[in-house]
């Protein structure tokens, strides 16, 4: 909004627009009418993309394709399925959860919203919530726990302090996952037609940049971390333009005001005190090992899938449901036969027209690239 | 102040039509809209226009009529309350709708349990905007609902005003080429509602902007029927205002985020809480759709008067991408401003 330097920032924004049209040009002249594919990896990011504009701004032939940085967008369906079986099979029982997941519909198309009338199911806005929440409720709280290592600290931090409290009334529901291990398996796939990636900017504050050594090491496509404002954008985009023109893949980091190239090591000890990495299953991605993370077994009294005994997760996708692609990057919403027809933001079939992080979500609300 | 029939909270027989209803109504509440016309209670109460109005602007000779009920929640929040809302909120629809305010009747729903302390607040909170506004609220309704179905206080009111915008604004008017006006800074009013609700302390310095617009609206009404439309921007915001008047009239609209001002607190919460200043209400903005030619007068003149010292042209109105409402943003990029969807602060005025 006005912030008094409202001219300078459009003046350096085409600036940059014209230097990713030079490049752009420059690979268009090498193989003409070639499709330059980015990934922008980070659900945050697919929103930030579409509230600044910045697709009106590329040139054509610059595909900008999400990944599965949505943490709602790749959970199994069956997660809420067994969440809202034990809602209703244990009285004693509240679920505590994120706003995002209350919205995303089962197997079955059950909602947790759907069963707000059970007077169980409640949501919070950060994890310290929950402790209000165990003391006043006098039920047994089970914390949906979904996100991606930008959240995982924090909650890490919370069940520390829980034990130290002596809270008793609180499980985690453990369905964390890990952004490098999703990103290999991606570029692993033959399918995969992704020439450069976004960087998550939260995620890789507390990883830095040694995680992604891989993407350079086994792949050799540019990858650059961005943040979020709308200048920091297209200078990612910029930079990513610049290497492909350059025909040089390794990691470069547009977002120095707050990712470190070791990244956090504060958050990064306190996750691996509570957690460790175990195989986990993703929407779209199949079972991957070592991409998520469950309770150490000196944290596994505050094991929920324990404690309840849930059924172990799978994942079968609604008919006719593309998220399963548009989150490898391999379906665009529009291109979905089920976008805006059978499946918008009031009545959605999938988790991606849900989350407010979600691809489809976002191309709804903020309209297609055309404008 | 002690009372017969009931000590600090509303009961069930206040709102019996009994002896403790003519107290609550007599003692409490009609005490603070007395005047020497209307000093006795009645069903009905007639007034009467002055033949000649006013100097400069003339009366045209029609009467506009609202109504607008009130149920924000909590009833007190900074920089505002229930009640001076529920007068001020009416008085500026009949404002932007191009008429002088003058009449306002007063309906109140209270729960049982309702602290009198907190009627009074509220009752002289809209003294005080009634007298601000130059209106007079001349009858009204008490009704008392059990403990559990109500929101404490709820107040309707129904304004009548004098019509001076010749020919009156209306939505249909709104033509290509016309310059989009917000009439000063967006947001706080719905910042400071929630943050007073959820008890955000890192929204503890906004304030409502909730405030008196027909000043501001009948500087722009010797314009014209180059003033084309008016309407204060509440629920849904800027952004819902202007998708009204892009699908109402059939047009175009084009916004350039870098010429919307919001205060730098504002911006800094909404950031935080992941809402958009466009998307949230005000109580003391409203937007206007003047001619080109006009953009200059209009901004002055709003200008010069107290509320609209932030008045700015933020866009134009276009024939290009009808019934849809184009941002430009900070970075020249360009996206769609849709109605909002999605978690809207309900309850909000």
């Amino acid at each position: 909004m006005s912030t008094g330097i409202g001219k300078a920032t459009g003046e350096l924004a085409d600036s940059l627009v014209r230097g990713i049209r030079e490049y752009t040009d420059k690979i268009q002249f090498e193989v003409p009418h070639r499709e330059i594919v980015i990934m922008e990896v980070c659900g945050t990011h697919t929103v930030a993309l579409r509230k600044h504009g910045i697709h009106s701004l590329l040139p054509p032939h610059i595909s900008l394709v999400s990944g599965p940085g949505c943490p709602v967008c790749v959970t199994p369906s069956s997660y809420i399925g067994n969440a809202i079986d034990l809602l209703r099979k244990n009285d004693s029982v509240l679920i505590a959860t994120f706003g995002d997941m209350a919205k995303v519909p089962d197997e079955r198309g059950r909602t947790l919203a759907g069963e707000a009338g059970s007077g169980r199911v409640a949501v919070i806005y950060s994890p310290a919530d929950l402790f209000g929440l165990c003391e006043r409720s006098g039920r047994e709280v089970v914390f949906l726990g979904i996100g991606f290592e930008t959240t995982v600290p924090t909650i890490a931090s919370m069940l520390k302090a829980a034990r130290g409290a002596g809270i008793r009334n609180l499980s985690v529901y453990c369905c964390f996952k890990l952004v490098p291990p999703a990103l290999k398996a991606l570029l692993r796939d033959p399918a995969c037609a992704v020439d450069a990636l976004l960087l998550p900017g939260h995620v890789s504050a507390i990883l830095g940049l040694g995680p992604y050594e891989f993407i350079r090491d086994l792949y050799r496509i540019p990858a650059v971390v961005a943040g979020f404002e709308g200048l920091d954008l297209l200078t990612a985009i910029y930079m990513l333009l610049r290497q492909l023109a350059g025909g040089t893949g390794f990691i470069e980091n547009a977002y120095t005001r707050v990712v470190k190239e070791q990244g956090n090591l504060k958050a990064v000890a306190i996750m691996e005190e509570v957690f460790a990495p175990a195989e986990s299953l993703w929407r779209g991605l199949g079972t991957i090992p070592l991409s998520g993370l469950s309770l150490k077994p000196e944290f596994s009294d505050f094991n929920a899938e324990a404690r309840f005994g849930l059924p172990q997760l799978t994942h079968r996708e609604p008919a006719g449901c593309g998220c399963f692609l548009v989150i490898q990057g391999r379906l665009k919403p529009l291109d979905c036969p089920l976008f805006g027809t059978r499946c918008t933001p009031d009545r959605p079939v999938g988790p991606c027209m849900v989350s407010s992080e979600g691809a489809c979500a976002a191309w709804f609300y903020y309209g297609a690239s055309a404008v | 102040m002690k009372y017969r029939f009931f000590d600090a909270h509303i009961t069930m027989e206040c709102g019996s039509g009994g002896a403790a209803s003519r107290e609550l109504v007599e003692k409490v509440i009609f005490p603070y809209f007395r005047s020497e016309t209307y000093s006795i209670l009645s069903d009905a109460s007639s007034f009467a226009f002055p033949r000649e109005h006013g100097g400069v602007r003339s009366y045209t000779g029609r009467l506009l009529m609202t109504t607008d009920t009130y149920t924000v929640d909590p009833p007190f929040f900074p920089g505002g309350d229930i009640g001076m809302l529920s007068i001020f909120g009416t008085c500026n629809d009949l404002s932007v709708s191009g008429a002088k305010p003058q009449y306002l009747s007063v309906g109140f729903i209270l729960e049982e349990g309702f602290e009198i302390e907190n009627l009074t607040r509220a009752l002289a909170s809209m003294a005080r905007a009634a007298e601000e506004a130059q209106v007079s609220v001349i009858t009204g309704d008490t009704k008392v609902v059990p403990r559990g179905k109500g929101g404490g206080i709820y107040i309707n009111t129904c304004g009548i005003g004098l019509g001076e915008a010749s020919p009156l604004p209306e939505a249909t008017r709104v033509r290509p080429g016309d310059t989009v006006i917000f009439s000063g800074p967006l947001g706080s009013h719905g910042i400071a509602v929630l943050a007073a609700r959820e008890n955000l302390a890192l929204a503890g310095g906004i304030r409502s902007d909730v405030g008196c617009l027909y000043p501001l609206c009948a500087t722009l009404f010797p314009l014209g029927e180059n003033l084309r439309f008016m309407r204060d921007a509440t629920r849904g915001g800027a952004a819902a205002v202007l998708n009204e008047i892009a699908s109402g009239a059939g047009v175009g609209i084009e916004i350039n985020e870098t010429r919307v001002v919001v205060e730098e607190e504002v911006s800094v919460v909404s950031d935080l809480l992941g809402l958009n200043p466009l998307e949230i209400a005000n109580e003391g903005v409203f937007i206007a759709i003047v001619a080109q030619a006009e953009e200059e007068r209009a901004i002055e003149s709003l200008r010069a008067v107290k509320g609209g010292e932030k008045a700015a042209a933020v866009g134009l109105v276009t024939e290009a991408h009808p019934g849809i409402v184009i941002l430009e943003t900070e970075v020249r990029g360009r996206r769609i401003l849709g109605f909002p969807r999605g978690l809207l602060l309900p309850r909000i005025c």
